[in-house]
């Protein structure tokens, strides 16, 4: 098949990024979204042009690194699907594809399509842990955990941490990714215990990066590789206003 | 109040969903009263009257009439400050873009909703609140002041009623998102929970859009048609 | 003889005297410690944030040292043990079905056909129980039985159910696990994370490891850091066969520039090839995604008994279809051992019975299982993985059979480590997947999570305090030293070099090539012939890479094309010396299969006699034949056998 490009190019974060357009005449419908980009780059290689750079590592949908926002849409035209896993069969032959980085205001434009996402590392670093030393821990099945919690708690736990949330929301609300991880430790009995400082503290940096505020649209999940549901932001809004009314500690 | 409202994202919204909700509260009250319009004539005309004078002379209602005016600012402003805030997080936006597929175009657009709301707001509130204050109504058989012939001959105009209706049909979208979205800030989380305030976040809207709209086309029909 | 005896002292494995079981508990009761106070006088590298190099990172960090974690990636939660799908093992015994650690030791060591060291295996068996516990206290939402304990299942080349898991998502919660431990530590200021960072050169000072020199990817700025130990937790180079299940920025450059520097190489052509990824549909392909071997508990695998069958999976009769695994393995069946696993489809694809558009694949099937536990119970244990599949393939598996296909997956081989992780230069340390200690010839699934944790959290915080406790007045490492400066200066030329050649080959072609020839002839199956070809193509190809490579831009600024270029620069050293490890090991065992070596029915045929060792490489310099040492292997607990997984 053959396909027109609108890529958005950009040398680094201060300048001015604009797109352009290429164009492939031999994509294959079994390609994955960034084969295609791969094929984009051989070719501009080899016509001594600079390769488009992009964000990828895993391709198997895991590791979130992916992240583009295509024709208009957080990992393309799917549901619950990242960018890797966007097979060139979900487009028509002579389509018009655009691609831009995933936008917010905390995440910048290193080059081309890459991002600098260090802002959920940040988050993370604030509570995204239950404060358990290395080396020892109680016996594993000293406290029983329903099937239920422990399948609703990896439903929280299993955010990529792409950043499609954010880069699909009208507001670039980092609120489904902060709540996942909170509502992940705030299901288990081993995260409760200090789940009212952790709210506090993470949202704190959530909004010290400058994301912002959650209007309740619900476009993040849609978007969501891995589905994570906006129930999450309700589990964090409820930890939150509990921690604020009954304060961190005790 | 700047570091009041400086607060974080998550707080912010607590408070427009406590502002908004008590609206919409006082909006169920509204409707309830409004509803008198719809009694025969006589009985319609010294009722109203009567209530609108309990409504305004009324020691807690005052007070409460305060709290009100209050929320109406308060949800105001923020919303002001948290469109601001956003646009800036948003982070300029897309050469293309498509996701308004990916949500309801009335919880993107709850700011514009909210405008019309206002600007229909500051109408009524002319239009009848500051007549009842400070303008020279006529008295009723019953010495009271008679809002209710200000409300009847109000409505004889086909344009004032359809843009009654498109106010009460952005105010419908508006609350449509708004009052489960409120929920949802206060972290009603559990899907039982979730689910059961959704039905009754959305049966309150309807309810409260269709009586809305319902008394200006009755009262258009009834008294200056039939 | 000098040259004798350096081996001889280099390659001290440095086990434990005592009864096998006693070795471990006996070393961390006799090691050197270094006190609290003294801790935060040393500073140590990790390199690598997967399970392995996040959990020592955050154990380094939270005994007391100060610790520089690198990554390449942008977050240190991307390592690819994050794509780890099926579970990892533990000898809890919660299942009651007669497991304990020398059974889960014993399991591991003959999965490895007797190719592994005793002790290594043993500790690795004694601390997974630990390991449990500690990721459940970290909150990692492990499968739970309704009751609320935890679940288990079985996987290949074992007979109990040990295996925890975390839906089909194990390895992303476990690392979720220790990244949230790291982070911890990087908040209270005790490990310093640099993302984006590939490390290039690795520093020794007087045949110390003391610093590493590293290129910020974002600025291609070069970086000195210096520390008295640096650890390095890569993970595997099965990238190197292009076509892998592995991440496309996995690499082995830095055990490979720390291998130039000194650190040996043991049995790096020991590559698993797993069974059950998907099969590559065309020459675009960049990748191959895994289906986790979990899937196994409850698909059949099997082919048409016609050659070249056309016909839809569905419309094929029982009789006609053959379950090679449960005909020729019916003890163990369809969850044979990855190695035997992945040869069986080798030869079915081979004698014609490959299936799908290019016949390169086998069916795996869930319909009886579907038929027995019902659709719903499928999709609780493999949604995720089922979802995976139709996204790729748009095909529906609960209406289909998979189609499934061997791809390139797990390096048992990598460093060579002694007892305690450490390699050949002293103060060089190697976790994980990127040495070569506990898996021996073939690594059982389940495992790889379990080694790169116990590692991590387990063994290297007390072997690295016993090489620490001689640098507690060693003072800062200066990294002013010339020593640095000559290693920055061959970084800087070297990168300069591959951005000079302005060549007309991109560096994809070259490592599509390299991976079209390790594949064909040091994957499944070996041959003397195809290795000495291997050789020779590399060799001829590494000389066309430095002839005609184009890399656009320069190495001041972003360029991910140069990364590339050097990871496959190193890849078409790595991948020669891979050939010569396969070749001079005249047996088969485990993964290492050679042709020449086989019995009747076309089993692998080990020859304990004359190949009972570890074979370890010294780099010789560029484009020289490298040097063989042995390690030589005492079985003293374990009764060595022929594996046999027939009955």
């Amino acid at each position: 098949m053959k396909i027109k490009l609108k890529i958005w190019r950009q040398i680094n974060a201060e300048s001015k990024g604009k797109l352009v357009d290429y164009s492939l005449d031999n994509v294959e419908e079994d390609m994955s979204f960034l084969e295609m980009l791969d094929l984009l780059n051989e070719e501009l290689i080899l016509k001594g042009e600079r390769p488009v750079e992009f964000d990828h590592d895993c391709r198997e949908g895991i590791c979130g690194t992916c992240g583009l926002f295509i024709n208009g849409r957080a990992h393309g035209p799917l549901a619950g699907t990242s960018t890797c896993q966007l097979h060139m069969r979900s487009f028509k032959d002579g389509e018009t594809i655009y691609i831009e980085p995933f936008r917010g205001g905390a995440f910048n434009v290193i080059r081309d399509l890459k991002i600098d996402r260090s802002s959920f590392d940040r988050i993370m670093s604030k509570g995204g842990y239950i404060s358990t030393p290395v080396g020892d821990a109680p016996e594993a099945n000293a406290v029983p955990i329903t099937h239920d919690q422990a399948e609703s708690a990896f439903d929280s736990a299993a955010c990529i941490g792409c950043g499609a949330c954010v880069a699909t929301c009208k507001n670039g609300s980092a609120a489904l990714f902060t709540s996942a991880k909170i509502t992940h430790l705030a299901k288990l009995p081993q995260g409760k215990v200090e789940s009212r400082a952790r709210v506090l503290k993470m949202v704190e940096q959530m909004d010290e990066e400058g994301f912002g505020h959650c209007t309740n649209t619900l476009a993040c999940q849609v978007e969501c590789p891995q589905e994570i549901s906006v129930s999450n932001i309700d589990r964090m809004n409820w930890e939150y206003n509990k921690a604020k009314i009954l304060g961190k500690g005790d | 109040m700047s570091t009041f409202l400086e607060n974080s994202t998550l707080f912010r919204k607590v408070l427009m969903a406590l502002t908004g909700l008590f609206l919409s509260v006082f909006l169920i009250v509204h409707l309830a009263g409004n509803l008198q319009l719809l009694l025969p004539p006589d009985q319609a005309s010294i009722q109203f009257n009567q209530y609108s004078k309990f409504m305004t002379s009324n020691l807690l209602i005052k007070i409460v009439s305060y709290v009100l005016y209050l929320s109406i600012i308060l949800h105001a402003v923020l919303s002001l400050i948290i469109t601001l805030k956003n646009k800036k997080s948003a982070g300029g936006g897309y050469a293309y873009d498509k996701r308004a597929k990916v949500s309801n175009w009335y919880s993107r657009n709850m700011g514009i909703l909210g405008t019309i709301i206002l600007l229909f707001l500051i109408v009524h509130m002319k239009d009848f609140w500051y007549e009842y204050k400070f303008g020279s109504l006529p008295m009723d058989a019953e010495g009271n002041k008679d809002l209710f012939s200000i409300v009847v001959s109000a409505f004889g105009e086909p344009l004032y009623v359809v843009g009654y209706i498109i106010a009460f049909v952005a105010l419908g979208y508006h609350l449509l998102h708004g009052i489960f979205s409120a929920f949802k800030t206060f972290g009603a989380y559990p899907s039982r929970i979730s689910s059961l305030l959704y039905f009754i976040s959305t049966g309150l809207t309807i309810l409260l859009t269709v009586g809305f709209i319902f008394i200006p086309i009755f009262i258009y029909l009834k008294y200056h048609i039939a | 003889m000098i040259q004798q005896e350096l081996r001889e002292q280099l390659l001290d494995a440095k086990i434990p005297e005592g009864p096998l079981a006693e070795k471990w508990s006996r070393y961390k009761a006799t090691c050197r410690l270094v006190s609290f106070n003294n801790k935060k006088k040393l500073d140590i590298i990790v390199i690598g944030t997967g399970l392995a190099g996040s959990a020592a990172a955050a154990s380094f960090a939270e005994a007391g040292y100060n610790v520089k974690s690198f990554c390449f990636q942008d977050s240190a939660r991307r390592a690819h043990s994050v794509a780890a799908q099926g579970g990892v093992n533990s000898a809890k015994n919660y299942q009651n079905d007669g497991d304990n650690i020398y059974r889960m030791f014993y399991d591991t060591l003959k999965g490895g056909d007797f190719r592994a060291r005793e002790a290594n295996v043993y500790r690795l068996a004694e601390c997974s129980a630990n390991l449990i516990d500690q990721a459940v206290a970290q909150g990692v939402p492990f499968a739970r039985e309704y009751g609320g304990y935890l679940s288990n299942r079985s996987f290949g080349g074992v007979q109990v159910r040990r295996t925890f898991y975390a839906r089909g998502q194990t390895g992303q919660q476990l690392l979720l696990g220790s990244y949230s431990a790291l982070m911890r530590q990087v908040e209270a200021k005790k490990v310093k994370l640099y993302t984006k960072h590939e490390m290039l050169e690795l520093v020794t000072i007087n045949g110390k490891a003391r610093g590493i020199i590293v290129r910020n990817l974002d600025t291609g700025k070069i970086e000195r850091h210096g520390a008295h130990a640096v650890v390095l937790a890569t993970g595997g180079f099965g990238k190197i066969y292009y076509l892998s299940t592995l991440a496309m920025g996995c690499n082995g450059s830095a055990i490979w520039r720390a291998h130039k520097k000194g650190a040996f190489m043991a049995c790096p052509s020991w590559t698993q090839i797993h069974p059950t990824s998907l099969p590559q549909s065309g020459s675009h392909q960049s990748k191959l995604t895994l289906m986790s071997e979990s899937l196994r508990n409850d698909g059949r695998i099997w082919v048409p008994k016609k050659k070249n069958e056309d016909r839809n999976p569905n419309d094929i009769p029982e009789e006609e279809r053959d379950y090679y695994l449960e005909r020729k393995y019916p003890a163990f069946g369809n969850l044979a051992p990855r190695d035997i696993s992945s040869r069986a489809a080798k030869e079915m694809i081979d004698a014609g019975h490959g299936v799908g558009p290019m016949k390169n694949a086998v069916y795996l099937d869930f319909k009886t299982a579907i038929a027995e536990y019902g659709e719903d119970t499928i999709k609780e244990r493999y949604g995720n993985l089922f979802r995976m599949y139709e996204k790729i393939t748009g095909i529906n598996a609960y209406k289909q059979p998979m189609k499934i296909s061997p791809a390139a997956h797990f390096s048992m081989g990598g460093l060579w480590v002694d007892y305690e992780l450490g390699t050949t230069i002293p103060g060089l340390y190697s976790l994980g997947e990127c040495n070569f200690s506990d898996h021996g010839a073939n690594r059982l699934g389940a495992n790889s999570l379990l080694q790169a944790c116990v590692d991590g959290y387990f063994i290297i915080p007390y072997t690295i305090g016993n090489y620490l406790a001689d640098d507690i007045k060693t003072g800062p490492i200066d990294t002013s030293q010339p020593e640095f400066e000559e290693a920055e200066q061959h970084v800087i030329k070297n990168l300069e070099k591959l951005t000079k050649i302005d060549g007309d080959r991109t560096t994809d072609y070259f490592h599509k090539k390299l991976g079209k020839i390790l594949w064909d002839n040091c994957a499944v199956s070996r041959s003397e012939k195809g290795l000495l070809k291997a050789i020779e193509d590399i060799k001829q190809l590494r000389e066309e890479f430095w002839q005609r490579l184009k890399v656009p831009g320069t190495p001041q600024e972003i360029n991910s094309e140069l990364e590339k270029a050097g990871r496959v620069a190193d890849y078409l050293e790595l991948g020669e010396l891979m050939c010569y490890d396969a070749l001079t090991r005249n047996e088969s065992c485990g993964a290492h299969f050679r042709e020449e070596y086989q019995t009747e029915d076309g089993e692998a045929m080990r020859n304990d006699e004359d190949y009972n060792f570890i074979s370890c490489w010294q780099y010789n310099g560029f484009d020289q034949e490298p040097i063989l040492h042995k390690e030589s292997l005492h079985f003293e607990e374990a009764k060595v056998i022929t594996r046999n997984y027939k009955k």
